[in-house]
């Protein structure tokens, strides 16, 4: 197993903004950059945390039902 | 001439239900302190004076013509502005909503507050789009802390804070997506609701994050959340998710005392990353409930990690569009976290969600052999309102991110909470969470309830 690269926020940022066509002038990109840096240091917590493949995740969707 | 400002709801109802008072005297009495400390205070956004008059005159016609009157009659509420009323543009704390038509129907839990005989006065301050734990608004000022105007009420219900606290509102219903009740009833010295996930309806309210949504009321005291939970509680066939009663009216046993109950308190992750008020809150309330057992939550601060990631992506979602059009018309300080947020990969909101599942097995499993767990609210008392950090175990953190670490992994997984106010010898008041099983409000609005006779926890209404 390889470490993950270590992360860049600033060129993340730019090739995301680009890619979805999110609107990242100067004026937001720090404060949006420190908010990824705080998602990606979140994130391993769960992320790397064991579970089984058949782990049901919260929601429930229900098909529902039709009156006859 | 009583201060009817000053007295919890079920006193209000009382003394109108006598004959003691009429309702349209104290919608006056509140809508007069609304006119003068909300330009200070930035509480309400909107107040809705004549239809609150006017039911305030249909309930006095109604004990006129001798009328059994409905348990909340002439009470004051108010709701943060992400409620629909009828003839309001529903701000959601945002700009660029306020554009929308106005709402043609009230709210669920509106209709049912009136239902109950409560007068609306209007809509609340809160931060944009419920993306908030300090009660910040770009668009139409910052919630102030009537307790001390300098420090902020917490967010994102921080109108609802702001206007139970100086008694311009006996309740005030507001949401909670990690902690948005709790957090303000913590720094404004009050109690607040935050029902089981789906147990109250959330049918024109607008949404943040659909997974995580809950909505329910903040007072002046515990008996004042169970009079109005019992009102609005019930299934909604406007909301998917609030299919049927989760439990227990709360009212019948409110009275019945701790004797029953097995109350500890969580420890691990809720005994760190705190300042001494915090946890010297939870020792008051521990030790006036005899709760000797500390238990831990397994994972904490992971399910945090994962509710708040959650958060990011499903915000984000929501907004995708707005933020590609109008991104200077956002709050800055909500902006950058929803862009942040549409650029997270998908895995991990499933990932997210599984572990959430996990993680829910593992906690309800505490309450075979618990009733309540009491955590702290918040971190910290109310912090400045222009304060961006503050120091938590000798480490400098934001405020706006942390000020939810504590109700962050109980929401998570949607239980009932009632966070109570107490009161240090000197300073602002902070919060105690009282943890239930699903569907068990009835069981921490006892302790809740016995807490505030015993003197423990209080709520009084800031000086002017």
């Amino acid at each position: 197993m390889t470490d993950a690269p270590e992360f860049d926020p600033k060129s993340y940022a730019q090739v995301m903004a680009a890619a979805l066509g999110l609107p990242l002038p100067a004026a937001f990109a720090p404060a949006v950059e420190a908010n990824l840096a705080i998602a990606f240091a979140l994130a391993p917590l769960f992320l790397e945390f064991p579970l089984p493949d058949d782990q049901e995740p919260a929601p429930v969707f229900t098909a529902g039902s039709v009156d006859p | 001439m009583t201060a009817w400002t000053h007295e919890p709801a079920h006193a209000i109802a009382a003394a109108v239900r006598s004959g003691q008072v009429s309702a349209r005297q104290v919608a006056l009495q509140h809508l007069a302190l609304i006119a003068g400390r909300n330009d200070e205070l930035r509480a309400f956004t909107d107040v809705t004076r004549d239809r609150a008059l006017a039911a305030a005159d249909a309930i006095d016609a109604r004990r006129a013509r001798g009328e059994a009157l409905p348990p909340l009659a002439g009470v004051p509420f108010a709701v943060k502005n992400l409620f629909d009323i009828t003839g309001l543009t529903t701000r959601a704390g945002s700009k660029i909503n306020r554009e929308n038509a106005p709402s043609a129907r009230d709210a669920t839990l509106v209709a049912r507050m009136e239902a109950a005989g409560a007068i609306l006065l209007g809509g609340l301050n809160m931060g944009e789009y419920a993306y908030d734990f300090t009660g910040r608004n770009a668009h139409d000022g910052h919630s102030r802390n009537p307790h001390d105007v300098a420090r902020m009420t917490g967010g994102s219900s921080g109108g609802c804070g702001g206007a139970t606290a100086a008694g311009l509102a006996a309740i005030a219903l507001g949401s909670d997506t990690n902690g948005s009740i709790r957090v303000p009833a913590s720094l404004c010295g009050l109690f607040g609701l935050k029902p089981t996930y789906g147990a109250l309806s959330r049918a024109g309210a607008f949404p943040f994050v659909a997974s995580l949504d809950h909505v329910g009321p903040l007072a002046r005291s515990a008996m004042d959340l169970a009079l109005a939970y019992d009102a609005m509680r019930g299934p909604d066939p406007r909301d998917p998710l609030c299919v049927g009663d989760m439990g227990p009216a709360t009212l019948p046993t409110l009275q019945a005392g701790i004797g029953d109950l097995r109350i500890a308190r969580a420890g691990g992750y809720f005994g760190r990353t705190g300042a001494p008020e915090a946890f010297a809150a939870v020792d008051a309330v521990a030790t006036a409930l005899g709760a000797a057992e500390t238990i831990e939550l397994p994972e904490a601060h992971r399910a945090r990690a994962a509710g708040f990631i959650i958060t990011m992506i499903e915000g984000a979602a929501l907004h995708r569009e707005r933020l590609r059009e109008r991104a200077h018309d956002f709050d800055p300080e909500v902006r950058d976290r929803l862009i942040a947020g549409a650029m997270l990969p998908g895995q991990w909101y499933v990932a997210a969600q599984k572990f959430r599942r996990w993680y829910q097995a593992q906690v309800l499993r505490l309450f075979e052999s618990t009733d309540l767990i009491l955590a702290p609210a918040t971190p910290a008392t109310a912090p400045l309102v222009d304060q961006r950090t503050f120091v938590l175990d000798g480490r400098e953190l934001p405020v706006r991110a942390n000020l939810g670490i504590f109700t962050q992994p109980i929401s998570f997984i949607g239980l009932p909470v009632v966070s109570v106010p107490v009161w240090p010898r000197r300073g602002m008041p902070i919060g105690v969470q009282i943890i239930a099983a699903p569907g068990r409000e009835d069981l921490a609005l006892r302790a809740a309830h016995w807490l505030e006779r015993q003197g423990v926890v209080r709520s009084p209404v800031a000086a002017a």
